[in-house]
């Protein structure tokens, strides 16, 4: 009886052992390939993209070319309606948000995860000017929210906010760049 | 012989109507419900299920003999989490987009009651290929029932098929949160039953 379930549980142990190293490689390379698209998606092209740094818990990437930095992409979580909402969140040096994109959400299907197609909602964002007020209209701000999906909305201009103030107040600290 | 063939035959075809896991046999109930947004995600999560319930039937029927039988569902339960483990390794380095919208759910295909319930009441009576049959049909019959209720609760909640929208608008929505799920399984098994009692 203990002999056949070790032998049961090693062998099934190998098998895993064996697949993990096979596709170990594969799924790096998938989240990464996500990874840098996700951030092309949101920056203006032809800057050289920096290796991932992390400061005051956001993690981001700076994308810069020979004429100084092009812009920041900001990698952002806030709290749903369904869980964690992470966003990347391209942001230019003088804080306007050039686009934003979903790295993963658990929103309802057909109300909340419409963050991710609802063309309306998600086009606002491409240069979100930096004078707008970050809140959803209900909240008295600028952001038009998705229809029935006020607190998905809510915290994905949120998530957009805090990147743009972590943005603000790096660029503060190192004297404008 | 061809009555052997159709034997093997009907092993694979009595999963599609007569021992349909989500209609007849009511077995794995939550992916059912849950994953059916849509008919793409229902049809990815029957094949899931299909690839797991295979393999796991096969290796089944090989090592029931020599299993004792006080230990058979810890050995059963280790044997298609393997399974289910390797399919979400797989799906991640070579499918991320399907492992995107399903990984959550590819966990829980241990615990479908479809796969132990095979194992338990076919697999580890009958031989491997018979086995192997056997979780084709099952397998089949399952991602059919699955994609009917992804495709229903499409069209009634996005006014669309497989991802094409032919109805403008935002559809009801119900239909793609849980009660439509419950509405839609419930219809579907009416039908069903009232078909199969005819015929």
């Amino acid at each position: 009886m203990v002999l056949c379930l070790t032998a049961v549980c090693l062998f099934c142990g190998a098998i895993l052992g064996i697949v993990n190293a096979v596709t170990e490689k594969p799924i790096a390379e998938a989240a990464h390939n996500a990874l840098v698209a996700s951030i092309a998606q949101v920056l203006p092209e032809g800057g050289e993209i920096s290796d991932a740094n992390i400061s005051d818990g956001f993690e981001y990437y700076t994308s810069t070319s020979e004429d100084g930095v092009i812009g920041y992409a900001v990698k952002s979580s806030t709290i749903g309606f369904g869980g964690t909402l992470t966003l990347m969140v391209g942001i230019l040096p003088d804080g306007t948000v050039y686009n934003t994109s979903v790295l993963a959400h658990s929103e309802t299907p057909g109300l909340g995860a419409k963050c991710t197609s609802d063309e309306k909602f998600t086009s606002q964002w491409e240069g979100f000017a930096s004078d707008k007020v970050l809140k959803v209209k209900k909240d008295g701000g600028d952001v038009d929210a998705i229809t029935a999906s006020t607190i998905t909305s809510r915290a994905y201009t949120l998530a957009v906010a805090n990147a743009v103030e972590f943005v603000k107040s790096m660029n503060g600290g190192l004297g404008n760049e | 012989m061809e009555d052997l063939e159709m034997s093997k035959w009907s092993l694979v075809t009595k999963g599609f109507i007569k021992d349909n896991p989500t209609f007849v046999l009511v077995l794995g109930m939550c992916p059912t419900l849950a994953t059916t947004t849509s008919a793409m995600n229902g049809l990815e999560m029957g094949l899931a299920t299909l690839f797991v319930l295979v393999l796991s039937n096969i290796a089944i029927s090989l090592i029931a003999p020599v299993v004792p039988d006080k230990v058979h569902i810890p050995v059963y339960i280790v044997v298609i989490a393997t399974f289910v483990t390797v399919l979400q390794l797989l799906m991640q380095a070579f499918v991320p987009s399907v492992y995107a919208t399903l990984g959550l759910f590819i966990p829980l295909i241990v615990v479908n009651c479809i796969v132990l319930g095979r194992a338990e009441a076919y697999a580890n009576s009958h031989n491997a290929l018979d086995s192997a049959l056997d979780g084709l049909g099952i397998g089949i019959g399952f991602t059919m029932s699955l994609t009917v209720i992804g495709i229903i609760r499409e069209i009634l909640g996005s006014g669309s098929v497989f991802g094409w929208k032919f109805i403008p608008g935002d559809g009801i929505l119900a239909f793609v949160m849980a009660p439509g799920a419950f509405m839609v399984l419930g219809y579907l098994m009416v039908l069903f039953n009232k078909y199969l009692r005819h015929s």
